[in-house]
């Protein structure tokens, strides 16, 4: 016999009472377990789905507006390249990639066409398109997702061609835009004269869609040089952490770049952003109702089997069980509830995310195990904190309960 | 040296309307292999007594020592180890714990003094053997006829090897001939082990079972 054993044929012994003084702590458990797998799974789905639009910040000078940005207005106001630098030195958090870039309309052998001077490492990175087609092998990862380091081993199918896009785009290259090679009948290595001076045709890149097939990108050195616009760019496209944009990313960068207009197009996702913030507030409510409504729960149950058990506490009292031992049952049983409370409350919640999740939410839904740990130290704790005054009551009860006369 | 020794002990219980001298000025030695059985009407102070001597309640004034240890000035920690060591305890309502079997529940004390499963299965098979329900061992209380559960109580309070049993109207729930049984039980332990015990009873036979027996009458000892 030691107190293990006691506890667990107590808890055997009155086991529809134990049902019963579980069944808030599992509910509660499952509703915040179902709802933040739900929310997590939405924001990594937000997530992706900004990934895969690429840049979803635009920093723009101030009188300029997104056409002007698109149709490369020849007078299209510009902003000073320090605005990268100023953005890179700041302590915001949620920028993964900022993309740099000076865009002006040009005529080729007759043809205009937009020129837009790149930082080719970063710009790749802002491509999700352009890496899905070849210039850049890895895995696409949601932009929530910790920032890579440039030149770290990102796992490229094509070490060369890796090398070769984002490290060496020579001031003399250029890559072009798969509508502009149509057009200008141009492939890989050829020479094209722009603005006077001669590029080699580096890579053309895949179709995708957009008007970046019309384009022709260069160095944003050797573009500035050759318009003259030294230090000077049209945009900053910046990569911004879905979450971060939903928490104030824009005002943060309004803030540093006061005059310049920023706008997203973060709105595609918006309502999503939207809900996962009203699930994340919910099951933040949900805690707090469950730490009320479950320590009352285990607290009222506990203090019931007090009272059953008073003549039982007394006898244990009166054999020499100190006070301190009678604390050490009640906890204890309350530490099992716990448990099994925050085992069975996470196996529901989860199960719950898992089926209604594609369902409420249409996305797909997986357990999250750090949840199981969290729901396990929530549970117990509050179980605790529920029994820790009826364990104290329970202390006070005088070994002489089982006495005549008294 | 006396075992127990009780000096001038006496508990008053106060109300707004009235003060009750539950014990009055009580002194008394207890030597070590006495039976002594206390007697007298109800609402005489029989059970306050035994009470106050277990360090259960504190006595309003006077002095209680067992073996030099005061029981009248030790904290409530000190009370439960003296209680735990040297006092076993039978009760008129047998006192067990319904989800534990016979062994468990005799098996109880041992493990508030920490011993291993293993001596406290063999101590407390051998108990129950003694108090002759070897047969009964995996019984739950409920299971078991009145004398038997006494029987329990009494091997539980036999398995510490304590110094004094206080037994608290041991028979009151029996019948004569069940009571005839344990009373002899408590004889055998008093004269093969030389436990000291004190009973209460409101029975005239069952006091007779004492070699010494003292009477309360409203708080005092006549």
């Amino acid at each position: 016999m030691n107190i293990f054993k006691l506890v667990f044929l107590e808890l055997m012994h009155r086991k529809s009472q134990l049902i019963s003084g579980l069944v808030a702590i599992v509910l509660g458990i499952a509703v915040i377990v179902g709802i933040k797998t739900v929310t997590i799974h939405s924001e990594i789905a937000v997530a992706k789905k900004l990934d895969n639009l690429g840049a979803n910040i635009l920093v723009l000078p101030q009188g300029a507006n997104i056409d002007d940005y698109y149709t490369a207005d020849i007078d299209a106001p510009t902003i000073p390249m320090e605005y990268v630098e100023r953005i890179l030195t700041s302590s915001l958090q949620g920028v993964d990639n900022l993309s740099p870039k000076l865009t002006r309309r040009i005529e080729i052998n007759g043809k205009k066409v937009v020129l837009t001077g790149i930082m080719p490492a970063s710009e790749i990175a802002s491509k999700p398109i352009w890496q899905t087609n070849g210039l850049q092998g890895n895995e696409l990862k949601a932009s929530c997702s910790p920032t890579k380091t440039e030149n770290q081993d990102n796992g490229y199918k094509d070490e060369k061609l890796q090398r070769k896009v984002i490290d060496t785009l020579d001031i003399n290259d250029c890559l072009v835009g798969s509508q502009i090679a149509i057009t200008l009948s141009l492939k890989e290595n050829d020479k094209i004269t722009i603005e006077g001076k001669e590029f080699n045709v580096d890579k053309v890149l895949p179709e995708t869609g957009t008007i970046d097939d019309d384009r022709i990108f260069a160095h944003l050195t050797a573009v500035q040089e050759l318009l003259k616009l030294e230090g000077q760019i049209s945009a900053i496209e910046i990569m911004g952490c879905c979450n971060a944009i939903s928490d104030g990313l824009l005002n943060d960068l309004r803030n540093i770049l006061p005059d310049t207009r920023i706008t997203t197009i973060s709105q595609i996702v918006a309502t999503q952003i939207e809900t996962n913030g009203m699930m994340n507030r919910l099951s933040f409510v949900f805690l707090i109702i469950i730490i009320f409504v479950g320590g009352i729960s285990i607290g009222n149950y506990i203090w019931a089997n007090v009272n059953e058990r008073r003549k039982e506490i007394g006898t244990l009292r009166l054999i020499g069980a100190p006070k301190s031992y009678i604390y050490r049952i009640l906890l204890l049983k309350a530490i099992v509830l716990g448990v099994f409370g925050g085992i069975c409350g996470y196996i529901l919640g989860t199960i719950a995310a898992v089926y209604l999740g594609p369902q409420v939410a249409q996305i797909e839904v997986f357990p999250i195990t750090i949840y199981f740990w969290y729901s396990l130290i929530i549970a117990v704790v509050i179980s605790i904190i529920g029994s820790l005054i009826p364990a104290y009551l329970a202390g006070k009860i005088e070994p002489y309960s089982n006495m005549q006369e008294v | 040296m006396s075992l127990l020794v009780i000096e001038n002990l006496s508990k008053i219980y106060k109300s707004k309307k009235k003060t009750i001298h539950a014990l009055d000025n009580i002194s008394l030695e207890v030597e070590k292999g006495d039976f002594v059985t206390i007697t007298g009407p109800s609402g005489s102070g029989k059970t306050t007594l035994l009470l106050t001597l277990a360090g259960m309640i504190k006595p309003s004034s006077g002095k209680i020592s067992f073996n030099d240890f005061h029981i009248e000035k030790a904290s409530d920690r000190r009370l439960a180890g003296y209680r735990k060591k040297n006092v076993g305890f039978v009760m008129q309502s047998f006192a067990l714990i319904p989800y534990l079997t016979a062994l468990q529940n005799v098996m109880v004390p041992l493990s508030l003094v920490n011993s291993r499963s293993s001596i406290q299965k063999s101590k407390a098979k051998k108990v129950l053997e003694m108090v002759g329900l070897e047969d009964r061992i995996y019984h739950l209380p409920k299971e078991l006829s009145a004398g038997q559960q006494q029987r329990v109580a009494i091997a539980r309070a036999l398995i510490n090897n304590p110094s004094v049993i206080f037994a608290d109207e041991p028979t009151g729930n029996l019948d004569p001939a069940l009571s005839g049984e344990i009373l002899k039980t408590f004889k055998e332990i008093n004269s093969n082990q030389k436990i000291t015990i004190l009973m209460v009873t409101h029975s005239p036979q069952a006091a007779e079972y004492g070699n010494k027996n003292i009477r309360l009458c409203d708080g005092k000892l006549i």
